[in-house]
């Protein structure tokens, strides 16, 4: 995954001889424009209107707060959203602290760099078979308890014990916090030279700071800068999500996004208006969850700077160091088992409690399912196939415009870039299936590949823009030296040569498709399934053998996009050393 | 002193600015298979004048008076009507493409056909000794291999003059003297007028032209 978007000067911009080749692309900055902030407005509007009351297909047309003081009524309604909040602001604090606590006490050894390759592919690993695998690790009767049974807990059998769908909403966090801390790492490790870690943290330890308290002090502040549009965007995934709630989350009462899916998908159409008005309270709840992150940003940064002030150096951090590593380590750890639990899983035969390992395997939940999943498999390939490679196409243009014509990107295409991500999918994404209703283009596969393109355009633009930024300007001079023209350049030169970092962009645009369930589920009216929407289905049934396949075939799909944005180069390029090193 | 409408490549009292103030000023002539070097230290502008005759010239700065190659005025043409032919510090050759793909790709257009474009391009590596190097992967050259690649796929491009840019200060000792020798004797043999930036002496005697210092502020 790229790092954030810069503000960074072209060296060497093209000037006005070559001004008239970006005049065409300039389409590209607006089409993207366009895509990324007006689904987000449109749905945003598509919500608001049905919850004033304006919604023509139930004969609702009179501006009215009835949806409100129906969604008000409803039972448990504050608690789901106090739920939601605090699942926004637990899970993006625990990941941010284990995440930053790791690379100030790491930062720069061994372990640090075994971590780092470790924790880049778990980013691939879908949210939901992230929360299955979690859910066959740590249930009464997972692996982690089986375990230690029936020596030396004394279980024979399962407990009685609400792991999985607790109240208050634990196992659903600690699902998103697994997934959040891959994000959050590789966003930092992406940031950490921008903040001059290394030569910031030895002037600190050179002062006598402790290795972590140097970070904190010295690195920190400027890491956190460029992280902050990232944490955001944890906060506004984890205090609205959908599928990991479905698997880990509390039921009664569901948290708020669960809850305005139930209604929007409820035979009772009059529930339309009440959901369209639990998507705005959800908008105002990831909001407020923003808002006391704020705050908490304040606090933490002020207890810093009395701490740095009364000149403590913290050299005593050994133990706080361990306890970061084994935190990160311990995540690590229960995304990788988790995703052989679910592969064990769907090759186990008579598995009872409380023994380690199935009597025999068997290949039936493969077979059984074989078929069931074909449909939703091809549909899973073919909308992240185009969605990505839309995303790609647009973002090469983008970008060549952006080198073409010299313009640097501003605060506002940075804004623009993660605004699908920083607001509620739940919030923007049920306004824009009324609109598409309105279309008559809902559960239309072009409707389905926009929403996705909207979710996966930013990560691919944002995993494309260092590499097309960093490349040496002087390629393009010459080639024009030589008398070719931008395009040839582009075809010939700079996309080879860039072939690489094109194909990771587009890895990483299917994996997140692959993974997208809201967008789905919503725009796709059902008509789309996929295995990521049949696995959380299966989530109700309590079937652990087509769960773990059904899960377990999700997080694999994924790396089939990398490993072939590997292979592909390494076959094209086979007989030229440089292409092979330049990553 | 200001020839226009002769051969060469003449800077017509150029001036270059950045945010009011001037940079450098410039009205000099290079005749056909001459050398001009212009040396200063960094800073002083000398890329910044590479990149306005090229046409790259950032909009940042602004610039005033005319470039003619030939007596054809190129100030206002796109960067790759110009024929100005770039070298740099690096050789920059694409690591895609093979040594003859690299050349392909310099090659002036006006050559049709696949075999006679192959055969202009072996002819070429023949003359500077690199016969049978078509289909060898840049990355596997030498230094001085490389430099004479970079200036082989310029020179095909049939360019009207050549810009080059500190193009030996990475070579080392050895091959600096023999790649200098072999870019000015081609320059001289093709009759293209020759704008040289360095900061290096050794280069400014080689050229054997007149210099500029901008360092100075003055022309010797």
């Amino acid at each position: 995954m790229g790092a954030p978007l810069r503000s960074r000067a072209i060296a060497g911009s093209e000037g006005a001889a070559t001004r008239r080749g970006g005049s065409r692309l300039v389409l590209f900055p607006a089409a993207i424009f366009a895509l990324l902030v007006g689904p987000v407005a449109a749905g945003l509007l598509g919500a608001a209107l049905p919850a004033f009351g304006y919604l023509p297909v139930i004969g609702a047309e009179r501006l009215s707060l009835a949806p409100f003081e129906a969604l008000f009524a409803m039972p448990g309604i504050w608690r789901s959203s106090l739920i939601s909040l605090a699942a926004g602001l637990g899970t993006t604090f625990v990941a941010f602290l284990i995440v930053a606590a790791f690379i100030a006490g790491w930062h720069g050894t061994r372990l640090f760099r075994r971590l780092a390759r470790l924790v880049s592919p778990l980013l691939a690993v879908p949210h939901a078979a992230a929360a299955f695998g979690l859910a066959f690790l740590i249930a009464p009767s997972g692996l982690l308890l089986r375990a230690v049974s029936p020596w030396p807990s004394g279980f024979e059998r399962p407990p009685d014990w609400l792991i999985v769908h607790d109240t208050a909403g634990l196992a659903m966090m600690a699902g998103l916090i697994v997934k959040e801390i891959p994000f959050l790492f590789l966003m930092a490790l992406a940031a950490l030279p921008q903040a001059e870690a290394v030569p910031r943290l030895k002037a600190a330890r050179a002062l006598g700071y402790g290795r972590m308290a140097g970070f904190a002090f010295a690195v920190l502040p400027a890491l956190y800068r460029q992280l902050r549009l990232p944490v955001f965007a944890v906060i506004a995934y984890a205090s609205s999500v959908v599928d990991v709630a479905l698997i880990l989350g509390p039921t009664l009462p569901a948290p708020l996004a669960v809850r305005i899916l139930e209604w929007q998908a409820d035979p009772d159409l009059s529930l339309r208006s009440v959901a369209a008005a639990g998507a705005l309270l959800q908008l105002a709840v990831t909001g407020a969850a923003i808002l006391l992150w704020l705050a908490l940003e304040r606090l933490l940064a002020g207890l810093a700077m009395a701490a740095m002030a009364a000149g403590w150096r913290f050299r005593a951090d050994e133990p706080l160091r361990c306890l970061a590593a084994a935190a990160m380590g311990l995540a690590v750890f229960l995304v990788l088992a988790g995703i052989a639990a679910l592969a064990l899983w769907s090759v186990a035969g008579l598995w009872t409690f409380p023994n380690l390992l199935p009597a025999g395997f068997t290949l039936s939940a493969w077979s059984r399912l074989g078929e069931a999943l074909a449909v939703p498999l091809a549909n899973a390939l073919l909308i992240a196939a185009l969605s990505s490679a839309l995303a790609v196409a647009l973002a090469l243009g983008a970008l060549e415009y952006e080198v073409r014509a010299g313009v640097t990107p501003t605060v506002r295409a940075l804004v623009a870039l993660y605004l699908p991500l920083l607001v509620p999918q739940i919030a923007f994404l049920f306004g824009l299936d009324i609109l598409f209703i309105a279309l008559r283009l809902d559960g239309r596969l072009v409707a389905v590949v926009l929403s996705h393109l909207v979710f996966v355009f930013p990560y691919v633009l944002l995993s494309l823009a260092d590499p097309w930024r960093a490349f040496d300007p002087r390629y393009r001079q010459m080639a024009t030296g030589l008398g070719r023209s931008a395009d040839a350049f582009f075809w010939r030169v700079r996309l080879p040569m860039l072939a690489r970092p094109v194909l990771t962009a587009a890895a990483i645009g299917f994996a997140v498709s692959i993974a997208l369930y809201l967008p789905t589920i919503l725009i796709g009216a059902g008509r789309w399934p996929t295995v990521t929407t049949e696995a959380v289905a299966l989530s109700a049934g309590g079937d652990p053998r087509a769960i773990g396949a059904t899960a377990l075939l999700q997080a694999l799909l994924p790396f089939i996009g990398f490993a072939l944005a590997g292979l592909l180069p390494a076959l094209l390029f086979r007989r030229r050393a440089a292409m092979r090193a330049v990553a | 002193m200001n020839e226009a409408s002769g051969k060469g490549l003449h800077l017509d009292r150029v001036v270059i600015g950045l945010a009011g103030r001037e940079l450098l000023a410039l009205d000099r002539s290079i005749a056909p298979g001459k050398v001009l070097t212009v040396m200063g230290p960094s800073g002083s502008g000398k890329s910044t004048l590479l990149a306005f005759l090229a046409g790259f010239l950032d909009p940042a700065f602004t610039a005033t008076g005319r470039v003619l190659v030939d007596g054809e005025d190129v100030t206002d043409l796109p960067a790759q009507e110009r024929h100005m032919g770039l070298l740099f510090q690096d050789p920059l050759l694409f690591p895609h493409l093979s040594v003859g793909g690299n050349l392909l790709f310099g090659l002036d257009p006006a050559l049709p056909g696949r075999h006679a474009r192959r055969k202009a391009v072996e002819a070429a590596l023949a003359e500077v000794g690199m016969e049978g190097f078509f289909d060898r992967d840049p990355a596997t050259l030498s230094g001085g291999q490389k430099a004479r690649i970079a200036l082989l796929r310029t020179l095909l491009s049939r360019p009207r003059a050549l810009l080059l840019d500190e193009p030996f200060s990475k070579l080392d000792a050895g091959m600096k003297d023999q790649v200098r020798a072999l870019v000015f004797a081609e320059a001289a043999k093709r009759e293209l007028p020759v704008l040289l930036v360095t900061h290096d002496p050794l280069d400014a005697e080689a050229a054997g032209g007149p210099l500029v210092d901008l360092a100075a502020g003055k022309a010797t």
